[in-house]
């Protein structure tokens, strides 16, 4: 397989002897000739393979650094004496020229990496800027009755949000209000305020942990899923069909979508935190030996309506946002299969972060209007 | 390579149309994606009622052109002409009313999973016209029949096969009775037969109505039936090398890329089916207008 250089005149003759096989260890084809120094230079790199055994990919291997080699050096690569098989081959692997792509390279500098990292930010910006806009203007069309909405597909996203989530909700809920109780029992038993449990559910429940958690559960389940159906509609050009009727697919395939979840969130907070409360009374009446009567007394002592609308307020915008969340995120969805477990697990990262952040900002405007 | 002038390439004989302007124009077009360019310099003329099929190896830029066509990707560089508007240039009311005039066939079908075939192709008519329900189902009902699938107006696209989706998806393409119909690959993943049947329905959809069609293709069996012209896609000189009828492509090929693309040979030598594409009553159907 060690293939042999020798001269004549201006020509160098590569010997190709015994068998080439990818099971052996493949020469390198340049430090063959760079033992030549007798002038003139060489002008032509030929081939000899009248000794040559059985041969495979590895040989076209060599070949071809061959071939790159005589043309980065200014050599004739000739072909001529090789097997009509082989040469064949070699024609075919250079019969489409190497195609320019914008892959970034593997040596791309630092700099370079940040700007192009910096122009993706910038264009998913836009991207999102312009989503929220066709959202907004397919909105109000609906509001000035200059858009027909689909309202099958609004009272399916209803229906799969209210009974379909309602097992999921109505656990978490009932563990999430057990724990509130937990925690209310251990620490305010040390200062004899066991009674006050109720508060701490009832607050816990109906201004916090009845939406976010909800709102979870539901980026979860079905932000998730929006953006896997999107993304999925997308790879299979159903949202082009849209486009190039002229049809808005925000209209049809959307609007339905975010506004069932903006229906359907607050509605199941209110159960959320309903249900919430029941399981902080059974730790309540169980651990602290509080009377149902007791428990109901303390929450009605110390929790206003506004307590629950703020919740269901809360759980209308995380509506909003878990829509818009997992919509946008399908309808930005890639060209391949893997394309739409990414959108689905961004538009869950996507959803709660935005959930999480809307509540702090809703908390802190609810304190300064003294809520 | 220079800027073409494709009626000088083009062999097929025909006088350019004189009278009144193209469904399409394309002039000077260049689709890249980011700085990778993928065609440049395409200039061409898709003529009223004929079957214009978009030719070019896997890679080549066949579909991306198409989405050109249709509005979906903006021209890097010159323009594309709806009846001699500019798409990109127009605004929503006019691409509004350009899109209603075209219809698409993808390539596979793009019907939408959550709507009935019935459905499927309704949607364009509620949408666009003031039809009550009972005339735009019976709108459906038609469309369907022409298309060999009366009966399954309930049925959902996932529960029939590849070439009844396809046909549903040209029932919809055709619910507003467009002047220009794109079809993309319309005989991928289709047995010789049922493709066969596709390419009569598109004949007869251009001899019946006068559809202007557009299509992107490489199988050549099909382009040798339905197409009256063709261009070239060649992936190596990043334009279009040639156009002309099929035949003519055939018989006088302009570039080695073309004979190989129209003889289905390889740079390794011509393929034993080549012959395929001689098909003699083909030959007489595009030799004789």
């Amino acid at each position: 397989m060690a293939p042999e250089v020798r001269r004549e005149a201006e020509t160098l003759i590569v010997e190709l002897v015994g068998d080439w096989e990818l099971s052996h260890a493949l020469p390198r084809f340049g430090p063959l000739l760079e033992n030549d120094s007798q002038a003139p230079a060489a002008r032509a790199v030929d081939f000899d393979a009248s000794n040559l055994g059985r041969w495979d990919s590895s040989l076209l291997t060599f070949l071809q650094q061959g071939m790159i080699h005589c043309e980065a050096h200014d050599l004739e690569f000739r072909s001529g004496n090789l097997p009509e098989d082989v040469a064949r081959l070699l024609e075919l692997a250079r019969a489409v020229p190497e195609q320019e792509t914008d892959r970034t390279s593997a040596g791309e500098s630092y700099p370079a990496a940040m700007g192009a990292g910096g122009l993706a930010a910038w264009d998913g910006l836009v991207a999102a800027i312009t989503f929220l806009g066709e959202v907004t203007d397919s909105f109000l069309r609906l509001v000035l009755f200059r858009l027909r909405m689909r309202w099958r597909d609004f009272w399916v996203v209803v229906q799969s949000n209210s009974s379909g989530a309602l097992p999921i909700v109505t656990l978490i809920s009932f563990l999430v209000g057990m724990i509130i109780s937990f925690l209310g029992a251990v620490v305010l038993r040390r200062f004899g305020a066991g009674y006050f449990v109720s508060y701490l559910v009832g607050y816990g429940m109906l201004r916090e942990m009845a939406s976010l958690m909800t709102g979870i559960i539901l980026a979860g389940r079905t932000g998730a899923a929006f953006a896997a159906e999107l993304g999925s509609m997308k790879i299979t050009e159903e949202i082009d069909a849209y486009r190039t009727l002229g049809i808005s697919p925000v209209d049809h395939l959307v609007l339905p979508r975010v506004l069932g979840l903006m229906v359907t969130m607050p509605l199941l907070t209110i159960y959320a935190g309903f249900i919430g409360i029941l399981g902080g009374m059974v730790v309540a009446i169980m651990v602290l030996d509080l009377t149902v009567t007791q428990f109901t007394g303390g929450l009605l002592a110390a929790v206003t309506l506004s307590d629950a609308l703020l919740g269901v307020f809360k759980g209308t915008v995380f509506g909003l946002i878990i829509g818009l969340a997992g919509c946008m995120k399908g309808m930005q969805t890639g060209g391949d299969a893997s394309a739409v477990g990414k959108a689905a697990t961004s538009a869950v990262v996507l959803g709660i972060t935005l959930i999480i952040g809307a509540n702090a900002v809703i908390d802190w405007l609810a304190v300064l209007l003294n809520v | 390579m220079g800027a073409l002038d494709v009626e000088q390439r083009g062999t097929d004989g025909r006088a350019p149309e004189e009278t009144g302007t193209s469904p399409i124009e394309v002039r000077g077009l260049a689709m890249k994606y980011g700085p990778l360019v993928v065609m440049e310099d395409l200039n061409f003329q898709v003529r009223r009622g004929e079957i214009f099929v978009i030719m070019g190896g896997s890679g080549s830029g066949k579909s991306t052109l198409l989405k050109h066509l249709i509005g979906l990707k903006a021209p890097a560089e010159g323009s594309i002409l709806f009846e001699g508007e500019d798409f990109f240039e127009a605004d929503e009311e006019a691409r509004k009313g350009i899109l209603r005039r075209m219809g698409v066939l993808y390539q596979n079908g793009a019907l939408w999973s959550g709507l009935t075939l019935a459905e499927n192709v309704a949607l364009p008519l509620e949408e666009y016209t003031d039809l009550d329900t009972r005339s735009i189902g019976e709108v459906v009902s038609l469309k369907l029949s022409l298309v060999g699938l009366r009966g399954f107006e309930s049925f959902y696209p996932t529960e029939i096969s590849g070439g009844m989706r396809k046909r549903a998806a040209l029932a919809r393409a055709t619910a507003l009775d467009p002047e220009v119909l794109f079809f993309d690959e319309p005989s991928s993943g289709l047995d010789p037969i049922t493709a066969s049947r596709l390419d009569d329905l598109i004949l007869q959809l251009r001899d019946s109505f006068g559809t202007t069609i557009v299509i992107v293709s490489h199988d050549l069996a099909s382009i040798f039936k339905i197409a009256d012209r063709a261009i070239f896609l060649d992936i190596k000189e990043k334009t279009m090398t040639a156009m002309g009828s099929p035949v003519s492509l055939r018989d006088s090929p302009p570039s080695d890329e073309v004979r190989r693309f129209m003889t289905r040979s390889s740079v390794l030598g011509p393929s034993e089916d080549s012959d395929a594409s001689r098909d003699p009553k083909a030959q007489d159907r595009r030799d004789d207008p």
